[in-house]
This record gives structure tokens, C-alpha cells and sequence, in this order.
């Protein structure tokens, strides 16, 4: 019997920040939960997801960002100020604990052990010198024509 | 249906999503074709969520339920 093609997704993941790293995870980790094929294609500051050194310290932006929920009513241009960045990232991370959310190298365990392609950006790589050896196990590197490639086949095409 | 006649219980209860669907489907993987995993879940989505999952890997949804805002599933595995 033949098999049935399987649906395709395709994410590019272009930021860096904590909150931003959690959709494409969240997606593809459902995703292949749904028997899609899913392949994440980090670029820019998106290349921090896959970074070993750095993702387990994601950060939030507290500045340009008047959605942050605040417990006291505070003037975004205040997250200009130091240790805010920190502070916000801790209210960020103990509002995913209260939910019992995944933290994101958990997500990316289970986005791993699953079989989603990950794919760090070239050019990206090279700008901010980081090697392959920096990245994650599993995660490959390639650039723009090799994510068209399965992007062109995919049902979702996501930009992150 | 009751949860005697289930083969494998799986305690979703105060997971956020994706959690439910991914657990619940890590379960049917390890399972035996024609056995009945029984699922409870508190996530509001829950019911939305494990449907569609159902929806696309093929397994049936044999009965869905919910008391006291916990939903309930009786799953076989195709």
C-alpha cells in the first residue's frame, strides 16, 4: 500500500527573544504531533533558538513592546533602563511556569527527538561568527535556496 | 464509557496546549493498535485541540466528555 504524502510545514524563525522563540516550537512540535513534516529555518537573531551557549538564557524586550504585562502601571520608555531586560525575562519565565509550559530547551528536545529539520542560515552564521560547533546536535546549516527547496512544497509557509 | 475499559491512562490535568496533544499522542505511539487510551485534560483548547489531532493521524475518538471542567477522551488507536 502506498503511503499517504505527509503535509508539509515550513517556518522561518528570524527572532531572538524568548517570547519569540516559543511559537515556531510550539507549532512544530504540534505539528509533527499531527503527522506534518515540519523543517525550522533559523536566521538572523532566530539563530539564537539553535545556539547552544545561549538558549537556554532567551531573553524578553522590555522596551517597544506596551503589550508586556506589568504588575505596576509603568511607562514602557522605563525598560531603557538597567536590569530591566532581566527583570522582565524572569516575569516572562514565572508567568510560563504558572501555566506549566514547556521551557523552551524542553520544547526543543521534544522538536528534536521528533524528526523536525532545523536548519541555521549561513550568511547568518558567518556574520556573527558562530560555527556549527556552537549549534545544537541535529541542526543543520544551509541558506536561502535550500529552504525554498522545501518551502515550495510545504502547506504552511510561516515567518516568524 | 468508563475508564475501566480503557488500556492506558493519560493525566493531562492542568497543562497548557500543546501539552495535552503532544502527550496524548506520545501515548497512542507506544500504544497497541485497537487499544483505548483514556485522556483527562483542563486546558480550555483541549477539546478543539485533541479533535484535530485525531482528525489528521487517523485515530478514533470514541466518546468525549466533561465534568467539572475537566474533558475527558476515550481514544482507540487505529
Amino acid at each position: 500500500m502506498e503511503e499517504k504524502k505527509k503535509k508539509r510545514m515550513a517556518i522561518i524563525a528570524s527572532k531572538g527573544t524568548l517570547d519569540m522563540a516559543y511559537p515556531p516550537l510550539i507549532l512544530a512540535s504540534t505539528a509533527v504531533a499531527m503527522d506534518v513534516e515540519v523543517g525550522i529555518f533559523f536566521t538572523l537573531y532566530g539563530v539564537d533558538i539553535v545556539n547552544k551557549k545561549k538558549y537556554r538564557s532567551l531573553q524578553v524586550a522590555p522596551i517597544a513592546n506596551p503589550a508586556m504585562p506589568s504588575p505596576i502601571p509603568f511607562p514602557n520608555i522605563l525598560g531603557i533602563l538597567p536590569g530591566m531586560t532581566a527583570m522582565a525575562s524572569m516575569m516572562m519565565k514565572n508567568m510560563i511556569k504558572k501555566i506549566n509550559w514547556p521551557s523552551i530547551p524542553e520544547l526543543m528536545d521534544v522538536c528534536l527527538e521528533s524528526g523536525v529539520k532545523m536548519i541555521a542560515c549561513t550568511p547568518t552564521l558567518e556574520m556573527t561568527g558562530v560555527s556549527k560547533s556552537d549549534l545544537l546536535e541535529g541542526v543543520e546549516v544551509a541558506g536561502a535556496a535550500e529552504f525554498l527547496d522545501f518551502a515550495l512544497d510545504a502547506n504552511i509557509n510561516l515567518f516568524v | 464509557m468508563d475508564k475501566s475499559e480503557a488500556n492506558v491512562f493519560l493525566d493531562a490535568k492542568g497543562l497548557s496546549c500543546p501539552m495535552p496533544v503532544l502527550k496524548t499522542k506520545k501515548a497512542l505511539d507506544s500504544m497497541q493498535h485497537g487499544q483505548i487510551l483514556f485522556v483527562e485534560a483542563t486546558d480550555k483548547g483541549a477539546k478543539a485541540d485533541i479533535s484535530a489531532m485525531l482528525k489528521r493521524t487517523g485515530h478514533e475518538l470514541l466518546e468525549a466528555g466533561e465534568k467539572d471542567n475537566v474533558f475527558t477522551f476515550f481514544i482507540k488507536k487505529v
